[in-house]
């Protein structure tokens, strides 16, 4: 090695410290001074001025799950819109800043630090995916800033003595499998059942429900697919080579509907009972028609939709009479008309309106603390279909759906809303309340 | 005799004394810094710090292996999920201290690599990169495979404590900063000095002509498992260290784009440069946060807002391609050359022969992926 060589070497070598003390300097300095955020202004809680009220989420923007999901927070944000144009929350505005994490749990990690500690967001709200928010559950715990109204339906959000700052917020699917799963042992008595199930949480606690409710007699086959793999030919033959009469499906909307094509091919006829994941026909039906495009066929979305059973927690976005879907439509075209008005905008729309009403009862200088109390002490009912299970003890969401038949691209409601637990005995009871109409303003009254 | 003798030892063994020492002090002077540096920051910063560090790890293993050695790798994403994983089971049910976990997600990674390192070994250019691709894509579904080991979906929680001499008030990020930040000083300093010594010299030679490589005696097979070895080590680490800082290991996080970011990484840092593949983490880390920040004050909705590091790290590659085909840091370097009015060249060196020059442009350069540090 010769004497200019090693030169080079000592001279890179120094350069490669010094440039990386540089940009990580840079990187410190732009910290101490881009932070804040919304800590001054008057009232004492993190993220709360006497203008505003910052919250924050993330979401997949972009993605294997953007599809789709990617229109709730923009929907909420409407929501968010409209109340801040009639007055706010108590005369504070609601910012809510979004950021997108690609569905990836190290993204979300990163993303929901930022958004805790550099722009201080009084609370994250309705944050997206399973595997994606269990990366930063612990983190918001420990930090004490409250994590409401996660965008999932596992049970994991529901655990007040080691997530106490944590609160789920749609029907979990254990609860809603026992739902699913107690009309079909009452509807298909004697028939022959299979099950069509994603291999992973989801489908899993699902079909824990179903099993709690559907003797095992019945269960003729139990097939799992991954999202990863787009072939499901084998599971869709082996549910026919079994005889089952009827598919109860946990699947995503993709997966519902190569089910349903996969079915057409083998001549193969069940009928569907589908979880509320998979079937808003919008989305269902327009995916129907992309992949029998695909793959040269032309069928019509709303007629292979036609007599799919699922169930919903809240009004069907279909239900044009319905008072709550006519606030959501009013401000839909006022303020997110670019998106589909389709289940998923629903969906932003009414956990938004959640969120209001759960700071409506926080009370007029929220604190973050103040928060999580009010949401324990219980919300009004609001647009959930039947009551919240929220309490100090007890941090899931939704506590029953009806059951729904698709009619023309529209979830018809079928009879009562039914309610339970997720525990195995747990009975299966007819809501006997009913679910009061939107507020004429649009805004949950304190 | 004694010449000679201490000639076959420099040749043998690990690079010259003065090298060493030379790294070593580069080594401790980085460490001080970034200690210094971690102690300024706030809990975002020290976070954003650990990212880039467990990136650095990661990027350096690949860099090496490619710019060095000659063989692509789409499977690095794949290397950090089973050090990830590893970390995080040995976290969970056996509760081992960092060092032992960090060391020993190396090491099981490490065998991993030997593994796919042999079959690598006898494949070339595209089939390589596609085995490699097939990893990439196969690892993350077996945690759907084996959901009551490895969590499904959901993946796996790891839960890192300050330790109790910190006092109670010590920011968790500084202590995962420290942690990372020591792996990946250790880990370059020990790529360095790997990038110098005779191994180093052997893999260059390979990958310039690697017929000629085994003409001279270099055992070429063992030498091109031996860095998918490294590389596979660097990336286990590199898992490991982000499954302390992100507190979760689940395979949304080891998708192909992991791998394609990292090749991109060292890309755009310069291949076969340690420097460069501090450059590429930062680019990893802050270019995605910055396009969006920059997109969505410049009123743009935060939907849209979210596709603009996509088209900003396209942009960023083309760039960065286009100006300096050796990546920032060699760029820099002709950036440097240029201002002092010097021009090194090496048969290795980063700067791209120039036609009809007095000197190194003969045909072996052809495959100038770039020095070493």
């Amino acid at each position: 090695m010769n004497r200019s060589h090693r030169t080079r070497m000592s001279r890179a070598a120094a350069f490669c410290a010094v440039a990386t003390a540089v940009t990580m300097t840079a990187a410190a300095c732009g910290g101490s001074s881009g932070g804040g955020g919304g800590s001054s202004g008057g009232a004492s809680a993190t993220g709360i001025t006497k203008t505003q009220i910052l919250i924050g989420s993330h979401q997949p923007l972009t993605g294997p799950a953007a599809p789709g999901y990617s229109e709730i927070a923009p929907a909420s944000n409407a929501y968010f819109s409209y109340v801040n144009a009639h007055g706010g929350v108590n005369g504070r505005k609601i910012v809510y800043k979004y950021l997108d994490d690609g569905y990836n749990p190290a993204n979300t990690s990163s993303v929901v630090r930022q958004l805790v500690l550099q722009n201080s967001v009084f609370a994250v709200f309705n944050g997206l995916g399973t595997p994606t928010h269990a990366a930063v559950v612990n983190f918001l715990n420990a930090q004490k800033v409250p994590d409401v109204f996660v965008a999932s339906g596992c049970l994991c959000w529901d655990q007040p003595q080691t997530a106490p700052w944590t609160f789920g917020w749609q029907l979990d699917y254990v609860r809603e499998g026992k739902i699913l799963g107690q009309y079909v042992a009452q509807h298909f008595k004697g028939k022959k059942v299979g099950y069509f199930y994603q291999g992973d949480e989801f489908g899993l606690d699902g079909v824990k429900g179903l099993d709690y409710e559907i003797p095992k007699s019945m269960v003729v086959s139990r097939q799992t697919y991954q999202p990863t793999n787009v072939n499901i030919g084998p599971q869709v033959a082996a549910l026919k080579a079994a005889g089952a009469q009827v598919v109860v499906s946990f699947a995503i909307p993709a997966f519902v509907a190569l089910l349903k094509l996969a079915t057409l091919k083998l001549a193969y006829n069940p009928a569907f009972v589908v979880s509320n994941v998979g079937t808003d026909p919008l989305t269902l039906g327009g995916l129907l028609e992309a992949f029998a495009k695909k793959s040269g066929a032309t069928v019509s979305g709303n007629t292979l939709t036609n007599g799919i059973i699922t169930d919903g927690y809240t009004p069907s976005i279909g239900d044009a009479t319905n008072s709550w879907v006519a606030l959501f439509k009013k401000v839909h075209d006022q303020y997110d008309a670019q998106a589909p008005f389709d289940g998923n905008v629903g969906y932003g729309m009414a956990v938004a309106y959640t969120f209001v009403q759960a700071m409506v009862k926080a009370g007029k200088n929220p604190t973050r603390a103040s928060l999580v109390a009010a949401i324990q002490n219980g919300l009004p009912q609001g647009v959930a279909s039947a009551p919240w299970a929220y309490s100090s003890s007890d941090h899931s969401g939704a506590t029953g759906a009806y059951i729904g038949v698709i009619t023309n691209g529209v979830i018809v409601a079928q009879g009562p809303v039914l309610t339970t637990d997720t525990t195995p005995a747990g009975a299966i009871t007819t809501f006997s309340g009913t679910q009061a109409p939107a507020p004429a303003s649009g805004i949950p009254s304190p | 005799m004694i010449d000679r003798l201490t000639d076959r030892r420099t040749e043998r063994g690990a690079p010259p004394a003065r090298t060493l020492w030379r790294h070593l002090f580069g080594a401790a002077l980085l460490a001080v810094i970034l200690l210094a540096v971690t102690y300024k920051a706030n809990s975002f910063r020290d976070f954003q710090i650990a990212e880039i560090a467990y990136y650095v790890v990661a990027v350096a293993g690949l860099t090496i292996l490619i710019g060095l050695s000659g063989q692509i790798s789409l499977g690095n994403g794949a290397f950090m999920a089973v050090g990830a994983y590893s970390a995080a089971l040995l976290i969970i049910h056996l509760n081992w201290p960092v060092i032992a976990v960090l060391f020993a997600a190396a090491a099981v990674t490490a065998l991993v690599g030997a593994v796919i390192g042999v079959a690598a070994a006898r494949l070339r250019g595209p089939y390589l990169a596609g085995a490699t691709l097939i990893f990439a894509v196969a690892v993350p579904s077996l945690a759907f495979k084996y959901v009551s080991l490895f969590g499904g979906d959901q993946g796996l929680s790891v839960n890192v404590t300050v330790p109790a001499g910190l006092g109670a008030n010590f920011p968790l990020t500084r202590w995962q900063a420290w942690i990372t930040c020591a792996a990946a000083v250790v880990t370059l300093f020990l790529l360095a000095n790997l990038a110098h010594s005779r191994i180093g010299r052997n893999w260059r030679a390979i990958r310039d002509d690697e017929v000629a490589a085994a003409l001279a005696g270099v055992n070429v097979a063992r030498l091109r498992v031996l860095a998918f070895v490294v590389s596979a080590a660097s990336a286990g680490l590199a898992g490991a260290l982000l499954a302390i800082t992100t507190g979760l290991v689940a395979p949304t996080g080891f998708t192909l784009a992991l791998s394609i970011g990292l090749l991109t990484a060292a890309v755009v840092g310069g291949l076969g440069s340690l420097a460069g593949a501090v450059w590429g983490s930062l680019v990893l880390v802050f270019l995605p946060t910055y396009a969006t920040d920059v997109a969505t004050s410049h009123g743009l909705s935060s939907t849209a807002g979210a596709n603009i590091p996509i088209v900003a790290y396209g942009v960023a590659l083309i760039a960065v391609m286009l100006a300096f085909p050796h990546g920032i840091q060699g760029g820099l370097r002709q950036l440097a050359a240029f201002a002092t009015g010097t021009r090194h060249r090496r048969a290795d060196s980063p700067h791209p022969p120039v036609a009809g020059s007095p000197d190194g442009s003969t045909p072996a350069s052809e495959h100038q992926e770039g020095g070493p540090v």
